[in-house]
């Protein structure tokens, strides 16, 4: 291998300083969360305690943070569930030029690119104009879906780009059906993309804010709920809170890798029989 | 006619499966749409607004100057956010496509940089609070480093903390699609230019930068159309002291002004299209997946 040119050691300086950037402020939350009772907002630390996540348990403190967890993780299963199926079957169908494929493609990447305040006031007035009432599992969901679709959609778009044809026609020489194809040979071939879609789907739903803002009703997701606490907590109790959702979405992150690697590995031991055969 | 037959089947289970997608994109984003253009035109008193056809909405905002004004500090806002996402993306997604040698090590270090992605934007912005505040780690290195005495008051809640805000979160736009232009460039090509007798910094100018355009513009109007519609960075980083676009359209939803919010929506949406659609000349998305 040839040597390291000099400016690898200046741009490698450079990405530790951008990862620096990246984490310094949610592992400076992680460390102030530790605060002792009588700390403040920022260093130095007043001794260490668990004070501020006990404080989170104690329904007086903080408002209704656990309802907003629960609706917040049922709203992101449901959405990532909806965002796996859907962008699969838009996959499938975008594999052939259909009628207006063309307008449908643009529209999806609209859905993506479009401010989203436009899509919170929009779907709020929409239910408002009807007499329907706000809520965050009916327009808050459907407004959710018009974030975590279109990157599902891509992604997808991306894998099935890539995705070598010679097995399904294999797989239909020998007899199987539309079906059994795409049950049998599409869908485990691309099961480890469909981890991304799903990672997509549930942290971007998880997380989301501007889009739900106008279209979760009277019960708060716990981003709308984090939002509240901003403007009238003012301890390290929101340092807390911040610390255990991050956890928590580096759980989640951090399973799909690994699941996505096992996967991988699996596939490589077991996918090819090539020269293992009796003849 | 049999083939024409089939191509016909093949057309009905496109459209049966690509019909769920078009019906949500339907209903929660073409409506949302229509209906802000109508209830644009609609009219309003203090407590509520009602079905018209009024031309106020858009003639008070086209004259009023406090939107010029609130378009220009949105438009410097989205400025500055570019200029320093393009520089930070660009250079790392360099650094991962071409100074990193095996692909494991790009996979692992691109995961490094797109793991906040997947975390919250208000955690985000609210973990900047220790570093910045009057108090804060940034004030306190500076003070002991004895290059201030006092401790800046600009750092949080200025204009400053708004544009280190966006960098911040919306920097991932501009690296993830720049690295994955940059990853299907032919090394060959960059070969071809060392023999041909280019230096570093002509391989980067003549051939890198050229071939990673698509990707420069992709994250561009990512980054545009984010901090456009922005209004929630702009108003906690700022305290609430600087104005947005976006700001201005969720102030005007809390009043109730709903006819009015949906006539700001309107003009932002169309500046914001004019832009993507000047950027859409350089680029073919199709071609970018």
């Amino acid at each position: 291998m040839e040597p390291r040119p000099r400016s690898f050691w200046f741009l490698a300086a450079f990405f530790a300083l951008f990862v620096a950037f990246l984490y310094g402020p949610i592992v400076t939350i992680g460390i102030l969360s530790f605060q002792g009772p009588q700390g403040g907002l920022t260093f130095p630390m007043n001794g260490v305690s668990l004070h501020w996540f006990a404080d989170l348990f104690e329904r007086q403190a903080v408002g209704d943070i656990w309802g907003a967890f629960r609706r917040s993780l049922a709203l992101g299963l449901m959405v990532m569930v909806v965002t796996v199926v859907l962008s699969v079957m838009g996959g499938l169908a975008f594999r052939r030029r259909f009628l207006g494929s063309g307008a449908l493609f643009y529209l999806i990447v609209a859905s993506l690119i479009i401010p989203s305040i436009l899509v919170s006031l929009g779907v709020g007035l929409i239910f408002n104009i009807l007499g329907w009432t706000v809520h965050w599992a009916s327009s808050g969901f459907g407004a959710q879906l018009t974030w975590t679709l279109p990157f599902g959609l891509l992604i997808m778009f991306a894998v099935f780009n890539r995705f070598n044809k010679a097995y399904e026609e294999a797989a239909r020489d020998l007899g199987a059906s539309a079906w059994q194809t795409v049950r049998f040979i599409v869908l485990p071939i691309i099961g480890p993309s469909l981890i991304g879609v799903a990672l997509f789907g549930f942290t971007l739903s998880y997380d989301e804010f501007a889009r739900t803002l106008l279209a979760a009703g009277s019960y708060n997701t716990l981003p709308l709920e984090i939002f509240g606490m901003t403007t009238n907590v003012t301890s390290p109790v929101l340092y807390a809170l911040g610390t255990l959702t991050t956890l928590f979405s580096f759980v989640i992150i951090g399973s799909c890798i690994v699941l996505a690697v096992v996967l991988r590995r699996r596939r490589a031991k077991l996918g090819s029989d090539a020269g293992k055969g009796m003849v | 006619m049999p083939v024409k037959g089939l191509i016909g089947a093949a057309e009905r289970t496109s459209w049966l499966l690509v019909a769920p997608l078009v019906a949500i994109l339907a209903f929660f984003l073409l409506l949302p749409i229509a209906t802000i253009v109508m209830v644009s035109f609609w009219n309003y008193n203090e407590f509520t607004y009602f079905p018209d056809f009024v031309l106020d909405n858009y003639a008070y905002l086209l004259t009023s100057k406090v939107t010029l004004a609130t378009y220009l500090k949105t438009l410097k806002f989205m400025v500055l956010t570019w200029v320093f996402c393009t520089a930070i993306g660009f250079t790392v997604a360099y650094f991962l496509a071409f100074h990193v040698r095996t692909l494991g090590m790009q996979i692992a270090l691109f995961l490094v940089c797109t793991i906040p992605f997947w975390t919250s934007n208000i955690i985000r912005m609210i973990s900047w609070i220790p570093f910045l505040g009057r108090n804060g780690l940034a004030n306190s290195a500076l003070i002991n480093l004895g290059i201030i005495d006092q401790p800046l008051d600009w750092l949080l809640f200025s204009d400053f903390a708004v544009v280190l805000a966006f960098v911040h979160l919306y920097v991932l736009f501009m690296v993830v699609p720049v690295f994955n232009t940059m990853m299907r460039i032919d090394k060959s090509l960059i070969e071809a230019a060392r023999d041909a007798g280019a230096s570093g910094l002509q391989v980067l100018t003549n051939v890198i930068i050229p071939l990673s355009k698509p990707g420069i513009m992709i994250g561009s109007i990512f980054i545009v159309t984010l901090v456009m519609g922005d209004f929630i960075t702009v108003r906690f980083m700022s305290g609430g002291q600087s104005a947005s676009v976006g700001r201005v359209i969720s102030n005007e939803i809390a009043l109730l002004q709903y006819p009015a919010a949906a006539a700001s929506a309107v003009v932002l949406l169309a500046t914001v299209l004019l832009m993507i659609a000047v950027m859409l000349r350089f680029v073919d998305v199709r071609k970018e997946l």
